[in-house]
């Protein structure tokens, strides 16, 4: 694309991409280590995940400043105008990404390390790849104005939706089977919710990257459906 | 539908061999104000020019193509030129009231048009025009002090106001706030909202912002040509063309 006459607002508009670009791949990096973090029991590396999520808010702080600047003082039009917009409400459902894997790092602790329940935590790692990827995808698909790729992000929640619904009935088998796993089983399921809801919120940002892209709103038929199960 | 008031047909104008507007079709309507936005030099405070004839002053000046108001000719032989002109009349970037009174700035088109002789007559029109201009509070004491005393913004108040006195059907107003302060150009465009249904208002600005502030039909011209008409809002957010979404977002040039 064409440069601005102005120089300060090209440099700007980086400044906002830059930044979301790196929340983006800070909540990514939360999603794999939580779930890491889940596998191993590691709960030094849980308590990381949880410190390491004020950078993420710290950088929606950020990024609502100078999109609240750039509008000030640039007056954006058109696709910048729709630019910074969207990164105005990406910010805030990345920083709700963030909270969520914070919140399942919070929950290694609680599910104790002698009567894990193997089965689905081997299934959350895959399911938690597979949204974490979402989230990376779908903000390098802002960076670079790429509706394809934001669709590509939107026809991928199904796989999310499908591994949730599967973990679920997991969880219900075991618990009725095993009573005494409930409480543990209770987490996981707290955890695979939070992973559905990721893919969920990955797929609204895919949404507003490709507004913000082609200046069209995403057609129905191209959203993924929502989990059948709780 | 809104109504529409004026509508142009492939319209050329040529500066001698210079080909200034390349083919423009467009139709004004009574509902919205249609701002003509572009760079310097594309064209549109020509083509404005030629929904009133005002090129007809250059003559160099040949404009090719149809233009109607009301679904009439304004090129035709049988046009009355200073009749067209009162039905469309015209504001221009500098204010210039006539070097007389107040008064007399509102006064005298209804005069010489013969819409009213009688000075009672003239007062309502003087009054109502300065009412409708958003004037009249701030000069109803001073109708017969000089209309060059008055501030610039007061000033082109004032010449829309003698604008509206001939009672027109359009309002061309070309840059009408370039040489006035934020606050003069604020009032001109409450006055401009204020105006719109009544008038069929069209506006040709630099100044994108109004554009978007006042207009709800925006067309952008570019070396002549009408690259792209539609309603404001989606220009703003949404161009079409890339030439226009280069030009909105600062990247022209």
């Amino acid at each position: 694309m064409a440069e601005h006459t102005i120089k300060a607002f090209d440099q700007e508009m980086d400044k906002l991409r830059g930044l979301i670009a790196e929340m983006g791949g800070r909540a990514e990096s939360a999603i794999e280590k939580a779930m890491l973090a889940l596998q191993r029991h590691d709960k030094v590396m849980a308590a990381e995940v949880v410190a390491e999520d004020k950078r993420i808010d710290a950088i929606e702080a950020e990024v609502e400043k100078l999109a609240i600047e750039i509008i000030a003082l640039r007056a954006p039009m058109a696709n910048d105008l729709r630019d910074v917009i969207a990164a105005l409400k990406i910010v805030g459902v990345v920083e709700r990404i963030g909270d969520y894997a914070k919140n399942i790092a919070k929950r290694v602790p609680l599910i104790s390390a002698n009567q894990r329940t193997q089965e689905p935590i081997a299934l959350l790692p895959s399911m938690g790849q597979v949204a974490g990827e979402m989230v990376q995808d779908v903000l390098n698909a802002f960076a670079a104005r790429d509706a394809d790729l934001a669709v590509a992000v939107v026809e991928r929640d199904t796989v999310v939706d499908d591994f949730y619904n599967s973990v679920f009935r997991t969880l219900v088998t075991f618990m009725v089977e095993n009573p005494k796993t409930i409480s543990e089983c209770a987490h996981l399921l707290f955890i695979a919710k939070n992973i559905e809801r990721i893919g969920d919120h990955a797929t609204n940002v895919a949404e507003m990257v490709y507004y913000a892209a082609t200046g069209q709103t995403l057609p129905d038929r191209e959203r993924g459906g929502a989990a059948a199960e709780g | 539908m809104p109504e529409t008031k004026m509508t142009a047909r492939d319209v050329k104008v040529f500066y001698g061999e210079k080909q200034a507007i390349k083919g423009v079709s467009i139709d004004v309507d009574m509902d919205n104000v249609t701002a003509f936005i572009g760079p310097s030099g594309c064209g549109k405070s020509t083509f404005l020019r030629t929904l009133n004839r005002m090129n007809d002053t250059v003559a160099s000046a040949r404009v090719e193509g149809t233009i109607t108001l009301d679904g009439e000719d304004i090129y035709a032989p049988s046009m009355d030129v200073v009749q067209l002109r009162a039905r469309v009349g015209m504001v221009f970037q500098k204010p210039n009231p006539f070097p007389k009174s107040i008064y007399e700035n509102i006064a005298y088109g209804p005069r010489i048009h013969g819409l009213a002789h009688a000075k009672a007559d003239l007062d309502v029109i003087v009054e109502k025009s300065l009412r409708r201009a958003g004037l009249w509070d701030e000069v109803k004491d001073r109708l017969h002090d000089s209309g060059t005393a008055l501030s610039g913004g007061q000033q082109q108040r004032l010449c829309i106001g003698r604008a509206i006195a001939v009672e027109p059907e359009v309002i061309l107003m070309d840059e009408p706030c370039s040489a006035l302060d934020p606050i003069a150009t604020a009032k001109i465009e409450e006055l401009i909202h204020e105006l719109r249904g009544r008038y069929a208002i069209v506006i040709v600005t630099h100044n994108m912002q109004q554009a978007a502030r006042v207009s709800q039909r925006t067309a952008f011209f570019h070396l002549g040509e009408l690259v792209e008409y539609g309603v404001t809002s989606d220009i703003f957010t949404n161009p079409r063309q890339e030439r226009t979404k280069d030009y909105i977002t600062g990247r022209y040039g």
